[in-house]
């Protein structure tokens, strides 16, 4: 039997930041990953570390972020290919054009510094942008970093400050006695901790749910694609408004593209689908036309929460007391994750976060859950 | 009612359309070369008229069987050549042709995808000049061209002697064979050799022929290096007796071959370890039904068994498909071909003692050897990541980049396993299976799609 301070569940980038911060903060911690650290929705993601376009209610908190992916290397260990390319934010009508003009007016303030383009001056700037795109909002401090390798170097780093990260060690079960909770693993762990967070993505659903907080959340698969090794083009991350598609260009070459949704192989794994290949193929001829006569090399998808209004669960459980929620990120939790488990520490350690994560409340559905 | 499909037309494939025929069935048959054959059997363009003989020495008689049998059935198919298929979800394929993708839903599909080289990688290996052992038959069979004018060919396998001999006969200078394996483990394999006798004297005979013509031919022979500044001029080796150079300016290289499995597996068949071809394989019973009710498994692509097997499994997979569909077979073809099958799987283990696997490759492979040439990952990026505490494959492959590039590890996947395994010190069927992922082969952008 195992006691401590805290058992995280899930080691995702939530949750393995989570670890690495309570390590450091001197709390014990154990963090339980089914799989693989970082082998699901935190190491196959697209990538993007952007904070342009969100909620403004995760800017406060995306800002933070911002300011931890700046000391990656000291915090982890590894640069994790991480580059401020600037994020490039593409309109393909007036219309979209205006959105991006209303967000850049709203988000004043919360210092993101974006730059309106025109027609001209994307062309005068970014040359390898396709004609459909009528103009651009540009975040030059977003950027781009390789999701496989930062994911996992969070959990490694956490170990390396006395968190124990139990691999391939699913949950069987979980209970609370009024002080404590109790957790049994399949391979048979038994821990004690009176800190539970509940930080599993798309799977955090069933515990929160044995905590009578159901939570209307559903699984989705964004489709991914790489070419081979390019000449160099691309110089910021790119995403059109509206969604559909998004790319990258990586240091090695590789340019890294993903736009509409995959389907389930079965509860852990997904794949992209022939029609979202496809539909990433003909939508890139369009935006960035340098591709034409490139070659994708490999697809791949994964699977990500999302709740009803695409914004995450984050902070206390409202039925069990000591129960901290973190997960339905809608597949923007990459940039954000380390702020999440940054802020589930300061909850632990000082009772409070410094970022108010009130809106993201799961008691937004407990009327879902009486009903 | 969607059409029954079979992919690769090879001597399984080619077999299993003509049986499929000749129970009234009107398959579509995808193949992705330009004329069906497949590798072994594999047609020299329209315009070139070397003989059979010239082309298939021994095996002429079955090349040019199984070649006129395709062309006989071309009406009564739906026959598809230049046809990728890059990637099955459910029951439908998508292929890309001449820059077309379409889709192809089927109602059963023979997976007879084939077999490549198994590479395992030395010093030099990326050089110009350097190819597979059926890379080098490849450009003697179908361009009628050598690969060099003074070859080396390296590694074990059956196809070791047969190419060398292949050269020496079309007149390319045969500097020597290196086989890996040492002459007492060919000796000890000979009882299970002799269950298919006509086969073993082939091999024999290939290698007495070499000898008759003054090529060295040296056992226990390991390739240590490959050397040249722009291309080949000269590699190195080793036996019991110590250090050898040879000059060369080309070196043809393999250890055997390995599945082409990532259509079944993106079909979702049920995979299995092999011993046998150290390999994760699709599992089929001996008629060649896999897991998935559907998909059916002939040839190499199933596991390494040779031509003549491919051609039996193909015939055994579509008797296995009609039966299933409700048509009437005769029972006792498909117990004859599966007692054949049998024999030659003996044989199989036969040719695994005689041409044993290079146990201590990975061992003695130095940290800067070449492993992954498409994302120019090294033995010891792979160690690297082993020793932070990852040993499942695909793990490794998210740290390095292993097995991530054009090839999607069909060439390298298992050189990396073996490395993977020695150092995280488990076997080689304890690290993970290397899953696949569309495309099979690259997709172009700019493609046009069919409605």
């Amino acid at each position: 039997m195992i006691e401590v301070d805290a058992v995280i569940i899930g080691g995702g980038i939530v949750g393995s930041s989570a670890a690495l911060f309570l390590s450091q903060a001197g709390r014990s911690v154990v963090l339980l990953e089914r799989d693989f650290c970082g082998s699901h929705a935190s190491g196959v993601n697209y990538g993007g570390v952007r904070r342009q376009g969100r909620p403004l209610s995760q800017l406060p908190l995306s800002q933070r972020a911002h300011e931890i992916w700046g000391r990656l290397p000291e915090l982890i260990g590894i640069d994790g290919e991480y580059q401020r390319s600037g994020h490039l934010k593409l309109a393909r009508s007036l219309a979209d054009l205006q959105a991006l003009h209303d967000y850049a007016a709203s988000s004043q303030g919360f210092g993101l510094d974006l730059q309106l383009l025109d027609r001209a001056q994307l062309r005068a700037r970014f040359p390898w942008v396709g004609e459909v795109a009528v103009g651009a909002s540009f975040c030059p401090d977003d950027g781009h970093a390789n999701p496989r390798l930062v994911s996992p170097a969070f959990a490694q780093a956490s170990r390396r400050h006395g968190a124990q990260v139990h691999e391939q060690c699913a949950v069987s079960s979980v209970a609370h006695d009024g002080q404590r909770f109790h957790v049994h693993t399949q391979n048979g762990l038994e821990l004690r901790a009176p800190w539970l967070l509940n930080c599993a993505g798309a799977w955090a659903g069933t515990l929160a749910e044995q905590f009578g907080e159901t939570v209307p959340m559903h699984s989705g698969h964004p489709a991914m694609l790489v070419t081979e090794p390019l000449p160099l083009v691309m110089d910021a991350s790119t995403g059109v408004e509206g969604g559909g598609i998004y790319a990258r260009q990586v240091a090695r070459g590789n340019c890294v593209l993903g736009g509409g949704q995959g389907f389930a192989l079965d509860g852990a794994r997904a794949r992209p689908g022939q029609q979202a290949v496809i539909e990433i193929l003909r939508q890139a001829a369009e935006l960035y036309p340098f591709l034409q006569g490139a070659q994708a090399i490999r697809t791949w998808s994964g699977t990500e929460g999302y709740l009803p209004d695409r914004q995450p669960v984050i902070g206390h459980s409202g039925t069990q007391t000591g129960l901290l929620h973190a997960f339905g990120f809608a597949g923007a939790g990459f940039q954000i994750g380390p702020a999440v488990g940054q802020a589930l520490t300061e909850i632990i350690c000082s009772g409070a976060p410094t970022t108010p994560l009130d809106a993201f409340s799961i008691t937004r559905f407990h009327s879902i859950s009486v009903a | 009612m969607n059409p029954v499909v079979i992919v690769g037309a090879g001597p399984a494939g080619i077999r299993a359309a003509q049986t499929l025929v000749a129970h009234g069935v009107r398959p579509v048959l995808l193949d992705e070369a330009a004329r069906g054959g497949g590798q072994i059997y594999r047609r020299q363009p329209a315009n070139f008229k070397r003989s059979a003989v010239k082309l298939y020495g021994f095996e002429a008689r079955e090349a040019n069987a199984l070649h006129q049998t395709l062309d006989n059935l071309r009406e009564q198919l739906d026959y598809r050549p230049d046809t990728l298929v890059w990637n099955a979800e459910n029951n439908v394929l998508d292929t890309l042709r001449e820059g077309r993708a379409a889709r192809l839903e089927f109602s059963r599909v023979i997976v007879a995808t084939g077999a490549t080289d198994r590479v395992l990688p030395v010093p030099g290996w990326t050089l110009p000049g350097v190819y597979s052992l059926g890379a080098a038959q490849i450009a003697l069979k179908f361009q009628g061209c050598a690969i060099g004018e003074q070859v080396v060919f390296a590694g074990s396998g059956p196809l070791l002697y047969l190419v060398a001999y292949q050269y020496a006969k079309a007149g390319a200078k045969v500097v020597a064979v290196l086989d890996s394996s040492p002459f007492s483990a060919q000796a000890r394999a000979v009882p299970g050799l002799l269950s298919q006798p006509a086969t073993l004297a082939k091999g024999i005979y290939y290698r007495s022929w070499l000898t008759a013509h003054g090529i060295p031919v040296h056992q226990g022979a390991t390739l240590q290096q490959v050397e040249g500044e722009h291309r080949v001029q000269s590699l190195n080796w080793s036996d019991a007796s110590g250090f050898h150079h040879l000059a060369c300016d080309a070196v043809a290289f393999a250890h055997g071959l390995r599945s082409e499995t990532q259509l079944a597996d993106l079909l979702g068949c049920t995979f299995a370890w092999s011993p046998l071809n150290r390999a994760w394989l699709p599992q089929r019973d001996n008629a060649g039904r896999s897991s998935v009710s559907e998909v059916y498994l002939a040839g190499d692509g199933a596991g390494i068994m040779g031509a003549d097997a491919a051609e039996m499994a193909g015939e055994r997979a579509a008797l296995a498909l009609l039966e299933d569909s409700g048509f009437l077979i005769q029972p006792q073809r498909g117990a004859q071909l599966e007692h054949n099958l049998g024999r030659i799987e003996r044989f199989r283990h036969g040719l695994e003692r005689a041409f044993v696997f290079p146990e201590n490759w990975a061992a003695d492979t130095a940290d800067t050897t070449m492993i992954c040439r498409c994302e120019e990952v090294r033995a010891g990026d792979i160690r690297e990541v082993v020793r932070e505490g990852h040993w499942e494959i695909n793990r490794v492959k998210a740290h390095c980049r292993v097995g991530m590039g054009r090839c999607q590890g069909r060439m390298c996947g298992a050189a990396a396993a073996e490395i993977i395994a020695c150092q995280s010190q488990r076997a080689v069927s304890e690290i993970g299976r290397l899953r696949a992922q569309a495309p099979i082969k690259p997709l172009p952008f700019g493609l046009e799609i069919e409605p």
